[in-house]
């Protein structure tokens, strides 16, 4: 087989010059076209992607992308347009386009760019680039290994979807009329593994992943391939529950899923459309008091860490929840003047939400709820943001006595996000780090869980 | 309508990039080597915009074009994959060269002798729905809409509504020789309002589409019947008690509520997972998995709806296919590659979100025949259960089986009566068996508005979903009220 190898870097000096001259272009033809203002962002990835299953080779894809989305204004109307062909003449029609329909939408008191004393002046590495070419050899390789590795633990995992490795490197450049231009290289790898594991009971998947800025940081194979397995094997048998009320424990990569439920809940444009159920919560109790959730967007090389927002905005580590109280809302600059505050740097999103570890692991975890719901997997999207009312489809184990009794499904957990974030009553310390919100597991004192 | 998509495809997607047959066959030559046995191109250009409005003003609007070629060399069950945004000659045989590398240099390309146009079907026109109404009139169409609702009470506080509209020309390129193409409008219209009443907020929501022009939303009031329609099921929410926790029979109305199919055996009967044996449905074909007043298809044929395409993705014409006829599983939904082996033909299944992502089986409109019974009669048969008439989305583990989908509209049925609204809950079930389970099926087949997007590994398409009324003699409910 020929080693397949991926173009040097995208990111390199070369790369950024050439994209923010496509941002300069692009402002530039706005202004002649005669917007007061206008801001754009470019963006140029590419990586390889690929499947080892039941030890073969499945899919291998290379992926190449870009793109250009450009926003204009004329006074307080606004509109945007985006392409994927950089040439002049396509740049030049999608301002057009853009300008076009600004000529139709309405005047907005609240539309602009971000004010420009908000706008980030130093931008720090967050050490996010790593460029890694394993070649497809090798990458092939390590997606076997960690497939093997689930195969070989235990013949009951009969069957499998595949060891995936993937690697991306991407370039970002965004700048506006206010003179900012930032630049921003990213890289993202990582190994998967998803197994099926099967007895007389039925078959059942589950999977487990490893993320990494830079890949040394990637878990081996074999670490990956093992969890996979075990995640998978110890659903055999699964069985329903009664109706009942009882404690909720989330595992930690699932109780991320619960803040980003408050994020949604406070973020600006929920609450300008009155489309939340924490509405003028800033300075209340939200949370049980002993919980604090922060922001940290300049650890370095994590998943969610950026100098800047989409709109070029500084971003700065802040308490989003301090002894269960809500301290403020997250925000980008059209939000923030709607509700007459100030931007909080979180266009595009919040950067590595973080609730603020407790000092047990999940055993001990398991011992404090003593009998309830270890909930491992949920499924649906059963949750209102206008009343806060949850209700979703669960997998996990029943727990009595602080010890995994058996594994249970087809059941649904259900409760009020307000009374839940009320009622935590304790967070792990197994810190699940893999993505933009960071959690340990976390205990909800008690919710229903409907069943048989 | 007798326009052929292919021409109106090449006119679009080859000649301006100056490929012709010539061009074609060396890209596929340049793929067929070795041991493969199987490689396509798929080529396509669309333009989409979208148009917002909230607090009574078309605040924001937006428009973009997406293109490239997406090339494919399959050999057994290996698959190489590769795409380039630039429709040129060298970046494509490029791609090419990537794509194919799954397997030894070797035997020499196998081209075909010439290409033959794949003819498709005509469901719809090949409209450009974004010049079909001037910008003027869409901020209008929903500045109408907007104030519509608010005309229906005073308790509505906010009202959001959008617009949305692509135009995508495809192009397939198969190394089998077939050549074909498609000319796919696709416009959507969604209103979301919140109302508020002694302090309570609740929401409703509707909309609708399908493969037309925006004239659709202009007819008979469509637009303004979806404004109503928000806001009676969000004041029907104002009033709406704790949902029951439990298992019990529930009764699903026309309709939308068909997600049901989708996701309880919809996904479980796509190709690639009973292939690979990871469907819970996996070798059950010939057996029983529902009642017998059951028969679902899939129906990709059903002019201008949403879900419906004249060919699919890897250029094979569209059918209806048969997956359950009265309670025995029939077939599965397949696209070449599993098609092939699995030793059965393609179904016209195959999608892909876009040139960038390799085709998989996928629904196009999935549906439940209509059965005997008057609705009326089905909602008197429930001594206590639940009626559930609106939903969110849904979701499926496809090895367990299990699925869910949750209710945003759904009422108590005491002793044969509809009474109480009651809170939106997610609805649990197994896949294999919950159809065995249904007792009643309903005279009143409904497709849904054309509103459905499925999600598979990360790509969405348009899908629709239709049922009759039907019951569920026990579903678990998930509710809070034990």
């Amino acid at each position: 087989m020929s080693a397949l190898v991926t173009s040097p870097v995208v990111a390199d000096k070369e790369a950024r010059a050439r994209l923010s001259a496509v941002v300069e272009y692009v402002l530039a033809e706005a202004r002649k076209s005669g917007a007061s203002a206008a801001e754009a962002g470019v963006n140029t990835s590419q990586g390889l992607s690929l499947t080892v299953r039941l030890g073969e080779i499945e899919t291998v894809e290379h992926t190449r992308d870009k793109g250009m989305g450009v926003t204009v204004y004329f006074g307080q109307r606004t509109a945007s347009a985006s392409t994927t062909d950089f040439s002049e003449q396509a740049l030049r029609e999608t301002v057009r386009a853009a300008c076009t329909i600004a000529r139709y939408t309405a005047e907005d008191d609240c539309a602009g760019l971000a004010d420009p004393e908000r706008l980030a002046k130093n931008i720090p590495d967050l050490d996010l680039h790593h460029p890694w070419n394993p070649g497809t050899e090798r990458a092939i390789e390590l997606a076997r290994a960690a497939e093997s590795a689930a195969r070989g633990l235990d013949k009951r995992i009969t069957n499998s979807e595949g060891g995936s490795l993937s690697t991306h490197e991407g370039l970002e450049v965004y700048g506006n009329t206010h003179g900012f231009l930032g630049a921003v290289a990213a890289t993202r790898h990582s190994l998967s593994v998803s197994v099926i594991a099967q007895d007389d009971s039925g078959m059942q998947r589950d999977y487990w992943y490893t993320v990494a800025r830079a890949a040394a940081g990637l878990e081996s194979p074999e670490k990956v391939g093992l969890e996979a397995a075990r995640r998978s094997l110890r659903r055999l048998g699964s069985r329903k529950l009664s109706t009942r009320d009882c404690p909720v424990l989330y595992e930690a990569p699932l109780a991320s899923s619960l803040l980003s439920h408050l994020v949604s809940a406070v973020r600006g444009s929920s609450l300008y459309r009155q489309a939340s159920f924490l509405l003028d919560s800033i300075g209340k109790p939200v949370f049980a008091d002993f919980v604090r959730i922060h922001e940290q967007p300049h650890l370095k090389g994590a998943q969610g860490s950026a100098a800047f927002d989409s709109e070029g905005v500084v971003t700065k580590p802040r308490d989003l929840i301090r002894d269960g109280i809500l301290q403020g809302y997250v925000l980008d600059s059209y939000s923030a003047r709607k509700l007459k505050m100030a931007t909080t740097g979180n266009a595009g999103g919040v950067h590595n939400l973080t609730i603020e570890p407790g000092k047990d692991d999940l055993a001990a975890l398991l011992k404090r709820m003593h009998t309830g719901l270890l909930v491992t997997e949920l499924i649906g999207f059963g949750v209102n943001m206008v009343t806060g009312d949850y209700s979703r489809g669960a997998a996990g184990f029943w727990v009595e006595n602080g010890e995994i009794q058996y594994p249970v499904e087809e059941i649904t957990i259900a409760g009020n996000l307000k009374d839940m974030f009320r009622h935590v009553a304790a967070v792990g310390s197994d810190v699940d780090t893999r993505g933009n919100i960071r959690s340990g597991s976390i205990l909800i004192e008690s919710m229903t869980v409907a069943g048989s | 309508m007798n326009t052929n998509m292919l021409t109106l495809a090449r006119k679009s997607l080859l000649e301006p990039a100056g490929l012709g047959e010539t061009e074609l066959m060396r890209l596929i030559g340049q793929l067929m080597s070795g041991s493969v046995d199987y490689a396509d191109l798929y080529f396509q250009y669309s333009r989409h915009e979208s148009w917002s409005l909230e607090e009574g003003k078309v605040k924001s609007g937006s428009h973009s074009i997406e293109q490239g070629v997406g090339v494919r060399a399959c050999a057994g069950e290996k698959t190489g994959f590769a795409y380039s945004d630039e429709i040129v000659l060298p970046a494509l045989l490029e791609a090419a060269g990537a794509a194919r590398a799954i397997v030894q240099q070797g035997a020499p390309a196998r081209v075909p002798v010439a290409f033959r146009g794949e003819v498709g079907r005509q469901l719809y026109r090949p409209d450009d729905p974004l010049a079909s109404l001037p910008d003027e009139a869409k901020v209008k169409l929903l500045e109408r809409v907007e104030q519509e609702a608010r005309a229906q009470d005073p308790r509505v506080k906010q009202v959001m509504a959008s617009l949305a509209s692509t135009h995508e020309v495809v192009l397939v390129v198969r190394s089998d020789g077939v050549i074909a193409g498609d000319v796919r409008p696709l416009v959507r219209l969604s209103v979301t309002v919140i109302v508020e009443s002694n302090g309570r907020r609740e929401q409703g929501s509707s909309g609708g589409g399908g493969r037309f022009t925006y004239d659709y939303f202009s007819h008979a009031d469509q637009a303004l019947s979806y404004a109503r329609e928000a806001v009676r099921q969000a004041l029907v929410n104002l009033d709406a008690v704790e949902a029951p926790a439990g298992t019990m029979p529930v009764v699903l109305g026309p309709g939308w509520p068909g997600i049901l199919l989708h996701e309880a055996i919809g996904h479980g009967l796509e190709g690639d997972f009973n292939r690979k044996g990871t469907s819970a449905f996996a070798g059950k074909l010939g057996q029983r998995v529902a009642s017998e007043q059951c028969t679902v298809v899939d129906d990709g044929t059903i002019p201008d709806r949403r879900g419906s395409l004249n060919v699919d993705d890897e250029g094979t014409t569209t059918q209806k296919t048969v997956l359950i006829e009265n309670g025995i599983l029939k077939g599965y939904m397949q696209d070449t590659l599993n098609a092939r082996l699995m030793g059965v033909a393609p179904t016209g299944n195959g999608r892909r979100e876009s040139y960038a992502h390799l085709p998989m089986p996928r629904m196009t409109n999935t549906y439940m025949l209509a059965g005997k019974y008057d609705p009326g009669e089905i909602i008197a048969s429930v001594e206590r259960g639940l009626y559930a008439v609106n939903f969110g989305g849904g979701q499926v583990d496809i090895t367990s089986g299990k699925f869910v989908f949750s209710a945003s509209e759904a009422y108590l049925i005491e002793n044969g009566k509809i009474t109480r609204p009651v809170k939106g809950a997610t609805l649990i079930g197994n896949g294999p068996d919950v159809l065995t389970r249904v007792s009643m099926v309903g005279n009143d087949l409904q497709l849904d508005p054309g509103v459905g997007t499925c999600g598979k590994e990360g790509q969405s398409v348009p899908v629709g979903v239709g049922q009759p009324t039907l019951k569920i003699d026990s579903l678990t409910v998930g509710g809070t009220q034990g």
